[in-house]
């Protein structure tokens, strides 16, 4: 393993993880699910289901009602429900750190900001006239509502901030946030993503696109990354929160630490709206990025928590991203699908697969990509299947991989303690 | 048939409750809304809409500036409604 070229000074570190996603209300939850292979995907019960072509999603497994106080609910987006339920156990799990508001920090992304409040405040509108439409709608429906919200709760005065990259917008949050400590603008940031946007006008939208898979009739298998019969991505929603500080921070008040933010890489491909390059070349350059930040080389990766999202073009771009940017070294490397369990959580996504990134390094686990039965053949990486894989002792780096719609590409290396 | 300032303010402070967790207890026509009850103006409008929803009346503006305790606004309501 290379050495990290930075002081414990210049080194971020994660101490502290909170999350709800469709595998469970909690980190805890969430990754024992995820080591069990279990899938969070499911026929939706809404009534406006049958009017679109979609009837499946991957919805949280506890709503926000049953843990947080009604007029929280009432106040706030869905999207930042989830993020103050992430951010909330990210804080407690961080040791609910004491220091002074102005150094702490938030950012909070999200890829499409409050959008069921936006719909049905329109809704309201036309239905019942200018009147009726709750004076708190737009602190609701804004983008950095969430991002607002989290800042609140932990009395975040460094800077409250929110990325917006589509899919990636959740692992560029963890990348500005390191950015925000390294420059010495916050001592601690609460950095992660949210999205809650199982709406009937984003699925008809995405469907109308074709990156949904219509595998109705069976939800648990419609995930299915890098596998032939993959159709298109099942839309989920959650958060992910990372309490990101220094080394040298977290080693003077003993925090714990789950692993190292050792490198981000990020870059845009301006090739397509919503295609990926076919070739990669951005996520390939991502992915160097990272590595040459963490001060490590291909050959120093064990393990890729991948984008993979199951849609027919995507993967495959990918796959040769990831054999561009590692070369030979790509035959050491385990590559994990957990959109397969979780479904795409776009604005979370980033921070949710980050956080099972740093997991699979602490519990040395790479969980299991589901529903992977009949490879691509154009798809040559070693992806785990059936049960997790064993990852070996020692010092271990791992990347994960988000990419957006708009052509955003953000790699994260991690590295374990 | 209109409704009897005791269930008018019984209506409300469900709707204040719904908002800001304040106990229906607490919700008491000596109360202000604002220096008793730390109701915010977005809070405040938010209630009045739901007010005006629940108890069939049209609360302008200019009218809610008037309204300073839970008592005022009963018995606008109860007026209102009349």
């Amino acid at each position: 393993m290379t050495e990290s070229r930075l002081t414990d000074a210049q080194r971020v570190v994660v101490t502290g993880l909170g999350a709800t996603t469709p595998l469970g209300g909690d980190v805890a939850t969430t990754w024992a699910a995820m080591l069990a292979g279990q899938s969070g995907v499911k026929v939706l019960t809404e009534d406006w289901v049958e009017t679109l072509p979609v009837h499946i999603g991957a919805p949280v497994a506890v709503d926000p009602s049953e843990v947080l106080p009604r007029p929280l609910i009432k106040r706030s987006d869905r999207s930042g429900q989830f993020a103050i339920i992430a951010a909330r156990e990210a804080w407690a799990d961080a040791g609910a750190p004491e220091l002074e508001p102005e150094r702490i920090g938030v950012v909070i992304a999200s890829g499409i900001g409050g959008v069921t409040t936006l719909l049905d405040a329109y809704d309201t509108l036309k239905e019942r006239g200018a009147r009726r439409v709750l004076p708190m709608t737009v602190p609701m429906l804004m983008p950095n509502g969430p991002a607002a919200l989290v800042g609140l709760e932990l009395v975040a005065r460094a800077g409250v901030h929110t990325p917006v990259s589509a899919c990636s917008s959740g692992a560029e949050a963890i990348a500005y946030a390191v950015d925000m400590i390294r420059t010495g603008r916050a001592d601690i940031v609460a950095a992660g993503g949210t999205e809650a946007a199982i709406h009937p006008l984003p699925l008809a939208g995405f469907a109308a696109m074709q990156a949904l898979s219509t595998r109705n009739d069976e939800p648990e298998r419609a995930s299915r990354p890098y596998d032939k019969g993959r159709d298109g991505f099942v839309l989920g929603e959650g958060a992910g929160v990372l309490v990101l500080e220094t080394l040298e921070h977290a080693l003077a008040r003993g925090a714990t630490i789950y692993g190292e933010i050792a490198g981000a890489g990020i870059t845009s491909d301006a090739h397509h709206m919503a295609q990926p390059d076919p070739v990669g070349a951005g996520a390939t350059r991502a992915m160097g990025m990272a590595l040459r930040a963490a001060g490590a080389t291909a050959s120093d990766v064990v393990h890729i928590n991948a984008h993979a999202t199951s849609t027919p073009v995507g993967d495959v771009a990918e796959a040769e991203a990831i054999r561009n940017a590692l070369g030979d070294a790509v035959n050491g490397v385990c590559v994990s699908g957990t959109k397969s369990m979780t479904g795409h959580l776009l604005g979370a996504a980033g921070a949710v697969e980050t956080i099972a990134t740093l997991l699979a390094l602490r519990d040395r686990k790479a969980p299991a990509t589901t529903n992977l039965e009949d490879p691509d053949d154009d798809v040559h990486l070693d992806v785990v299947r059936g049960e997790p894989r064993a990852l070996p002792d020692g010092e271990l780096l791992a990347l994960n991989n988000s990419f957006g719609f708009g052509g955003h590409n953000v790699a994260l290396a991690v590295r374990s303690v | 048939m209109a409704a009897s300032e005791q269930e008018i303010l019984a209506g409300l402070a469900e709707i204040v409750n719904e908002e800001t967790g304040i106990d229906t207890g607490d919700v008491q026509p000596e109360k202000s809304f604002t220096d008793d009850l730390d109701i915010d103006s977005l809070s405040m409008m938010t209630i009045v809409v739901n007010a005006e929803e629940k108890f069939g009346v049209r609360i302008p503006d200019d009218d809610v500036k008037g309204l300073s305790t839970v008592g005022d606004a009963v018995s606008y309501i109860a007026k209102a409604s009349a």
